[in-house]
């Protein structure tokens, strides 16, 4: 018996590898996907080795040395307080990631049940959230995330809270509708047929098939939480110094950009890539998953 | 002749509320199914054959549909059970297969998983029994080596085995009901004759009694011991599947029956070309005064475009025809 599954096995085991080499290779030949992709690479390590990369601290003022300029021995130079730019930029690393990862999970963990019982269940449940949502969209995200900083105040946490929230209608609108088709699909309908509770149709049958639009839009999420909460930053709203926030730091050289523009310019390069990786690697990931797309 | 019923309807109708007003998918059915036995529904689409199917589940929304009438099974009123009671029924006492075998497994889980859902929520039986359960099925539907299978997803396995993999997940549980709704129309027609050979089997197996709505008449005669003859919502004619094709009462059967290529009738008959019913199934909004079939009658008479027709009980057989009143 062993005998004759053995081939199959292997057979199988082959076709699922093929499938995600096939998928591998169609992103290497992706240049613009592949590039984001090792920003984003970069900017991991970057964030997870920033004590070994820089050991002294970043925050430590030195006012001697401020807005020393860029040299070999301190290639991106001093801020206004002779903090070291290249530490403040390699510790920012750590702050956007973690507002990036936060902003997308909020907006994940709030939009993505919400879109899912609004899809499925449709009727009023869906006319009260979606009514909810289109008042939400209404405003220009940052100018959303800028409203409920005013209400909740500044700082790390309410930073991530408030850009997450604001990323919270463009979940919902995008699970929604692709929980309307799954759930027209005939699967859900034998689903029913067999008993099976709408908690786990939503759950077992629904969520899973609508996976590929949402991880695309989580890396596509990750680059714009970055850059509304720099923007919240630079305005003073955002993450509050000494933390070395590349917003908040990009603000604070504005002042110097004309007497010594390296510290202004430095911070400004770090969010430019790092919504850059996310940009690009979220339109490669879409390019690849696309022919999986028919929902 | 008097059999113990399992199923029976009683003035079914099944209305749908939509933008232009009300329509009657299913208006006044009414049906019994016998224990062991196969009834055979049959009718152009869209006569309300899969609404009746899925009304019996209450798979229908509601909101826009709206159900009235019996539906009594093992003792109680489908209609009036509350959500969980008839939940436990679907999937459990009566399953049902679905037409499409490509879309009706879900893509991102394995065969295995799918079965097993059904058996765990019933029998509430450890994940592992569970498995176990369906790889069991997936035998008993004839897949080969069904433990690989179990672990594969939908798009590794061919057309006739999703629908044998549906049939497996359909009878988990030994259902006393199978609604099988054109459980063939997707499939090649060898693999059309394995899964009616299957049936047949799992019918005798299991003692579960089948609903098959098809407008497949070869599948009919094949399976079904009694046929229900469907036309706009109403039952236009009921009978034995041998008095149906010898002598079909209604104008609308004698239609469906001469629209049947048959190879060597040119000899028998001398006809030229194959017969077709005149015409198309009207809009259910735009329902024809009278007979619903007269527009497009071919033994049409004065009373049809008038009155309703009654229902003649004729031979152990039943008509709703002017003809035979």
């Amino acid at each position: 018996m062993t005998e004759t599954i053995q081939p199959q096995a292997r057979k199988t085991q082959r076709s699922a590898d093929s499938r995600l080499k096939r998928n591998w290779a169609k992103l290497r030949r992706n240049k613009a996907a592949l590039f984001g992709g090792s920003l984003i690479l970069i900017y991991l390590i970057t964030a997870l080795l920033a004590p070994v990369i820089f050991p002294s601290s970043p925050s430590a003022p030195n006012l001697s040395r401020a807005l020393e300029r860029p040299s070999i021995g301190n290639p991106l130079g001093m801020d206004e307080l002779g903090r070291s730019i290249l530490g403040r930029v390699i510790y920012g690393s750590r702050i956007s990631l973690l507002i990036a990862i936060g902003v997308v999970f909020v907006g994940l963990l709030v939009g993505v049940p919400l879109g899912l019982v609004s899809g499925y269940y449709g009727g009023k449940v869906d006319f009260s959230i979606q009514r909810v949502t289109d008042t939400l969209l209404a405003f220009p995200g940052f100018l959303l995330a800028l409203a409920l900083v005013a209400v909740l105040g500044v700082g790390l946490k309410n930073t991530i809270i408030s850009v997450g929230i604001s990323m919270v209608p463009i979940y919902i609108r995008l699970v929604r509708g692709c929980a309307l088709s799954v759930r027209e699909q005939t699967y859900v309908e034998a689903a029913r047929a067999v008993g099976t509770r709408d908690r786990t149709i939503l759950l077992r049958h629904i969520l899973p098939n609508v996976m590929v639009p949402i991880t695309i839009q989580t890396s596509l999420g990750m680059g714009m939480g970055i850059l509304s909460a720099a923007g919240l930053g630079f305005l003073g709203l955002g993450v509050q110094p000494p933390t070395p926030e590349w917003g908040a730091m990009l603000g604070s050289g504005r002042a110097y950009l004309f007497h010594a523009p390296h510290v202004a310019t430095f911070p400004g390069i770090a969010i430019f890539l790092a919504v850059l990786g996310f940009n690009l690697a979220g339109d490669g990931l879409r390019d690849v998953l696309d022919p999986r797309f028919r929902l | 002749m008097k059999q113990e019923s399992l199923l029976s309807i009683k003035n079914l109708r099944t209305r749908f509320h939509i933008y232009e007003g009300m329509v009657t998918a299913v208006d006044g059915v009414n049906l019994d199914v016998h224990r062991g036995e196969t009834l055979g529904v049959v009718g152009e689409s869209g006569c309300g054959k899969s609404v009746t199917a899925l009304s019996i589940l209450r798979l229908l929304a509601s909101p826009p549909a709206e159900i009235q009438g019996e539906i009594l099974f093992g003792g109680s009123n489908l209609l009036e059970l509350n959500l969980d009671e008839i939940r436990r029924i679907r999937g459990n006492a009566i399953s049902m297969i679905f037409q499409e075998p490509m879309t009706s497994l879900n893509p991102v889980l394995t065969i295995g998983e799918q079965i097993s859902e059904a058996i765990r929520l019933h029998q509430g039986v450890a994940r592992q029994e569970a498995w176990s359960k369906a790889v069991e099925m997936l035998q008993m539907v004839q897949i080969p080596s069904p433990k690989m299978r179990a672990h594969e997803y939908p798009h590794q396995l061919s057309g006739g085995m999703r629908q044998r993999a549906m049939i497996a997940m359909a009878l988990s549980c030994r259902p006393r009901l199978l609604l099988a709704d054109e459980p063939t129309t997707a499939l090649d027609v060898t693999i059309q004759a394995q899964i009616v050979d299957l049936m047949e089997r799992l019918k005798e197996e299991f003692r579960t009694s089948i609903v098959l709505i098809t407008h497949n008449l070869g599948l009919i005669a094949e399976m079904a011991k009694r046929v229900l003859v469907m036309y706009m919502g109403k039952v236009v004619e009921e009978a034995s599947v041998e008095d149906l094709f010898q002598e079909p009462l209604h104008p609308y059967t004698q239609g469906l029956l001469e629209s049947i290529p048959w190879i060597g009738k040119k000899l028998k008959t001398g006809r030229k070309q194959l017969q077709e019913i005149p015409g198309i199934v009207p809009s259910l909004l735009e329902m024809p005064e009278g007979c619903r079939f007269h527009p497009r009658c071919s033994r049409v008479m004065n009373i049809c475009s008038k009155e309703e027709p009654p229902l003649v009980q004729k031979d152990g057989r039943r008509v709703l025809c002017w003809l035979w009143a």
